[in-house]
C-alpha cells in the first residue's frame, strides 16, 4: 500500500520532469520551427495536466467517487464552452474590425 | 457511504469517513470553480497577448531560467508534499512535519522569485497598467501566486496542528484537503508556463 503510494508519486514526478524539460529545451534551443514547437508546448502540457491528475491528485475510474468525476467532466464541459466562445467571438471580431 | 456497515476493516473510523469524503467531494467542487476561474483568466490573457500598446512584449521581459526554477520550486514541492501524505496515512507524525516544512520553503521559494520578477518588470516601467498585455499577465499569474500564498499559509497552520494536536482523524482530513489545494496550484502552473512563458519567449 504504502510501497504503491510512494512509486505513484514518484513516477508521477519523473514524467512530470520529463514532460517539462522537453518544451522548455525547445524554447531554449529553437531545435524545431517555432508552428511545430507551440504543438510540442501545447501536447505536453495536456500530457502533464493528465499526470498531475492521476499521480498527484489520484484521479482514476475505479475509486474516484462518481460525483467528483462527473464535477470535472462538467467543468470541462463550462470552459470548453467559455474558452472557446470567447476565442470564437473575439476572433470575428479582430477579423470584422479588419476588414 | 459504508457508515452503517461497521464491520468493514478500514484504516480510518467509519463515522470520521463519511464525513471525511463529503467534506473531500465539497472542497473538489471549490477546486472545479477555481479552475473555471483560471480557464477564464488563461482566455483573457491569450485574447490581450498581442495587444502591447507599443510597451514590452514578453520576449523582452521574461526569463526563461527564472520560469524553469520556479517551475522546478513547485513540481518539487508538489512531490513533498505527496510523501507528507503518505507520511499521514503511515501515522508517522516527525516525517509529516520535516515534509511540510520543506514544501514549505520551496513554495516560498517560488514566491520569492515571482516576487522579484513582478517588482523588476515595475521598475522598468512594465507594470499592470502599461498595457492589455500586461494587465492579463499581471492578472493571471498574481491570481495563481496570491493561491500559492495562502497555501502557504495553510502549511504554516496545519504544520501546527499536527505539531499540537497530533495526526487525528480531524487534522488528517484537512491535511487531505491542503493537499488537494497544493497539487491543483502545480496544474494551474503547468498552463501558465505552457501559455504565457513559453510561447511569449518563442
Amino acid at each position: 500500500m504504502e510501497r504503491h503510494g510512494l512509486r505513484s508519486y514518484l513516477v508521477g514526478f519523473v514524467l512530470a520532469v520529463v514532460l517539462t524539460a522537453i518544451p522548455f529545451y525547445l524554447v531554449a534551443t529553437h531545435a524545431l520551427p517555432p508552428s511545430r514547437i507551440m504543438y510540442v508546448i501545447a501536447a505536453a502540457a495536456v500530457l502533464q495536466i493528465l499526470v498531475h491528475l492521476r499521480f498527484f491528485l489520484h484521479l482514476n475510474f475505479t475509486t474516484t467517487p462518481r460525483e467528483n468525476l462527473l464535477a470535472i467532466a462538467f467543468t470541462a464541459v463550462l470552459l470548453f464552452i467559455m474558452v472557446g466562445g470567447s476565442f470564437w467571438i473575439m476572433i470575428d471580431l479582430h477579423y470584422r474590425m479588419a476588414l | 457511504m459504508n457508515a452503517n456497515v461497521t464491520a468493514v476493516p478500514s484504516h480510518h473510523q467509519p463515522e470520521g469517513s463519511d464525513a471525511h469524503d463529503q467534506r473531500a467531494l465539497g472542497f473538489w467542487l471549490y477546486l472545479m470553480g477555481d479552475a473555471v476561474i483560471f480557464g477564464l483568466l488563461f482566455m483573457t490573457y491569450g485574447i490581450m497577448v498581442g495587444n502591447t500598446a507599443g510597451g514590452p512584449s514578453g520576449k523582452a521581459l521574461f526569463s526563461l531560467n527564472n520560469a524553469a526554477l520556479e517551475t522546478a520550486l513547485l513540481l518539487v514541492s508538489s512531490t513533498t508534499f505527496g510523501f507528507a501524505s503518505l507520511a499521514s496515512r503511515a501515522g508517522n507524525r516527525p516525517a509529516v512535519l520535516s515534509w511540510l516544512l520543506l514544501t514549505f520553503v520551496l513554495g516560498a521559494g517560488f514566491i520569492f522569485l515571482e516576487i522579484r520578477e513582478f517588482l523588476g518588470m515595475i521598475a522598468a516601467g512594465a507594470g499592470p497598467d502599461r498595457s492589455g498585455f500586461l494587465s492579463a499577465f499581471f492578472t493571471l499569474v498574481g491570481t495563481h501566486g496570491t493561491h500559492v500564498s495562502v497555501g502557504l499559509v495553510w502549511i504554516l497552520i496545519m504544520s501546527g496542528q499536527v505539531f499540537l494536536k497530533g495526526l487525528s482523524l480531524p487534522v488528517t482530513s484537512r491535511l487531505f484537503r491542503l493537499g488537494l489545494f497544493w497539487h491543483f496550484l502545480d496544474i494551474a502552473w503547468v498552463g501558465i508556463f505552457s501559455v504565457v512563458y513559453l510561447p511569449g519567449l518563442l
